[in-house]
């Protein structure tokens, strides 16, 4: 027989769901709201009237941003940014967490808490920046001046990825390991064919996690590439919303859109690219967050 | 330590021989020649560290020499001059930031407002934003249909995943005023036809409020990061055994009993080890979300140290800037911050027996 709810727990329950919806919905609707407002006529979008779906349609904002070459620039250099920054740090990180999960690694404590400290102590942002111009000089002085390679190489690293992948690997019973080598695997072999392919999981979830840093990278990209056509899309939003706000820019708008318009246009487009991977990984991450963990 | 091989010789009486004493000859050798079987056992095994190197090579560089670089604090800086070579000036910085007189007293006025205002974000931060997880989770766990709730999961853990310049844009947006050239924002607007901000607060932009910058500050947060955070808290709950429940219920446990008996003792060491976390980073507010809320109308309730730092210390921009006392801030900020670290992981350790580091 099932269990009569009491009223305690009945009224316990309508309050989760009823407060789960609005926070769910609450997560949303700014999307929603940037969507249609991206789509909506120039009295709509100023005047208020847009609260859930577009007003008087138009997708001359998409257009006009779509027709701006310094737009397409800023996405090619976000894609850049993110497939090289990504394939950098996962490729130390997996290297790296793999050494690490070795008991028989010398020095193994000390080499951790080489990680972890940079997790309690982080220098600032001052004595970084002094440190990224310098890498910046010596750079340029082996013929690199393009300084997406600076934030690819020098940004972007982050001792809990490599904790969690060191965790991962510690996971796979080395019994595995020693039949491996004595089936003649080499230690990269065995990288390559047993702990990573046992691993894939956590290791999605850490490059989603540099991916994801890498693709919404703001700050260092914008005080480190000097040069305009380098920035990446969040840079170029951000510049655009700055002159946006400024009212003399503002002064001679005469357009069927409002400038907003456009902001949110490039913020759906900055955003598309994560909501059509996020459900194929989100049960990935979850996962991984979960069994990674914090230990040591 | 023995010397010679004779030393390790046994008398074993029993059989009336010498035998020798191997093992103890190993470990003498190891001690002696310590450095001589670290390298063997490397050479050995060098392919495992040459896999360190990169990694090592990578935190080195960007990770520990800023940290060398920030010992600049304590020298006169000069630039494109290595933190050697620069002219040593003990404290001096640290005091001009300290004490609020002379030429540099605004400077110094300034530094305190923002240490205060990174301490307070932070501990907002803690108040308001901590538990909101742990209560998101316990709702989570009471949705007994997994379509419905794995829906509400993905639907709140979603802003995490958007980067900073694009949920601050939308909030300027959403909250600005009715003066600038676009028209007010959808949520001031809401808030003004509620009554709940006057005309003059509206007119002016809730971002120029002072008073209102905290509360943006934490309601964005808890926004972006409630639902992601309340992952790990849910699998603490999810984690515990039906059978505690039912024990409980013959008990005669209600609802709330259960949640007070049951739930909240099993997830404790999960929220201790959140707990130190945050506390340890209690120091470290993102700097880059203040960076783009804030404005010169706001400084009074947003400067923190970072971006007072950056400020000062002139990043991204050229000419008139102080780097050495901008390390200063830094500085004392980081100390602080390690101090909270490790106060925070102590009281843990004694108090439960969690200990995150």
């Amino acid at each position: 027989m099932k269990r009569r709810l009491e009223i305690s727990e009945l009224i316990f329950k309508i309050i989760s769901y009823v407060l789960l919806t609005a926070f769910a919905l609450a997560c949303l609707y700014p999307f929603i709201y940037a969507i249609s407002s991206a789509m909506s006529g120039y009295d709509a979008v100023t005047y208020g009237q847009v609260v859930l779906f577009p007003k008087d349609v138009q997708f001359m904002a998409f257009k006009k941003m779509f027709n701006d070459n310094m737009f397409w620039n800023s996405y090619s250099n976000t894609l850049f940014l993110t497939f090289f920054g990504t394939i950098w740090a996962l490729g130390i990180a997996i290297i790296g967490g793999y050494a690490l999960s070795k008991k028989r690694l010398l020095f193994r404590k000390f080499f951790n808490f080489f990680l972890v400290f940079t997790m309690w102590f982080s220098a600032g942002i001052v004595p970084q920046y002094l440190n990224y111009l310098a890498t910046q000089r010596v750079f340029s002085k082996f013929g690199i001046t393009d300084d997406k390679w600076l934030v690819v190489i020098a940004m972007g690293m982050a001792a809990m990825n490599i904790i969690l992948l060191r965790n991962a690997f510690e996971g796979v019973p080395s019994e595995i390991e020693e039949a491996a080598i004595v089936d003649g695997a080499s230690e990269f072999q065995v990288l390559t064919r047993v702990y990573v392919p046992m691993t894939k999981s956590t290791i999605a979830t850490v490059a989603l996690f540099f991916a994801i840093s890498r693709w919404n990278g703001y700050y260092w990209a914008r005080m480190m590439i000097r040069d305009n056509n380098e920035h990446p899309l969040q840079v170029f939003i951000r510049l655009k919303l700055e002159e946006f706000t400024n009212p003399e820019e503002m002064a001679g708008w005469n357009q069927p859109y409002a400038s907003d318009s456009i902001i949110y246009s490039l913020i759906v487009v900055s955003v598309i690219p994560i909501l059509i991977i996020y459900p194929f990984i989100q049960k990935y991450f979850a996962k991984g967050t979960n069994a990674g963990g914090v230990k040591e | 330590m023995k010397a010679k091989a004779s030393d390790y010789l046994i008398y074993d009486e029993e059989k009336k021989t010498y035998r020798m004493d191997a093992e103890q000859a190993v470990r003498d050798d190891v001690e002696k020649h310590y450095w001589l079987h670290v390298g063997r056992t490397i050479l050995k095994d060098w392919r495992l560290y040459v896999m360190l190197v990169p990694m090592i090579l990578v935190f080195l560089f960007w990770r520990y020499f800023p940290m060398y670089e920030l010992l600049g604090c304590f020298k006169l800086y000069k630039e494109s001059t290595p933190v050697a070579d620069r002219l040593f000036i003990g404290f001096s910085s640290f005091k001009t930031l300290f004490m609020a007189s002379g030429p540099s007293a605004s400077l110094s006025l300034d530094f305190w407002r923002a240490m205060r205002n990174t301490f307070l974000l932070s501990f907002y931060g803690l108040l308001f934003g901590f538990p909101m997880p742990i209560i998101l989770a316990l709702f989570f766990n009471e949705v007994r249909s997994n379509v419905a709730r794995s829906a509400l999961q993905v639907m709140t853990y979603l802003p995490k995943f958007m980067s900073t310049v694009v949920m601050t844009s939308l909030t300027i947006m959403l909250v600005r005023s009715s003066s600038t050239f676009n028209g007010m924002g959808v949520i001031s607007q809401l808030l003004y036809n509620l009554g709940w901000i006057s005309s003059d607060v509206a007119n002016a932009g809730l971002l120029n409020q002072p008073g209102l910058f905290r509360a943006i500050y934490q309601i964005t947060g808890i926004w972006e990061g409630a639902g992601y955070d309340s992952i790990v808290f849910f699998a603490a709950i999810i984690a515990i055994s039906p059978t505690s429940y039912e024990a409980a219920q013959i008990d005669g446990a209600g609802k709330m009993a259960q949640m007070r008996y049951v739930v909240l003792p099993s997830i404790l060491s999960t929220v201790v080890i959140m707990l130190i976390t945050r506390i340890g980073h209690l120091l470290s507010v993102g700097y880059e979300k203040v960076l783009l809320l804030y404005n010169t109308n706001t400084y009074v309730t947003a400067d923190v140290v970072s971006t007072f730092a950056q400020r000062v210390g002139g990043v991204g921009q050229v000419g008139n800037s102080n780097p050495g006392l901008a390390m200063a801030a830094e500085m004392m900020n980081n100390i602080v911050g390690m101090l909270l670290v490790i106060g925070a992981n102590t009281i843990a350790r004694k108090a439960s027996n969690t200990s995150l580091y």
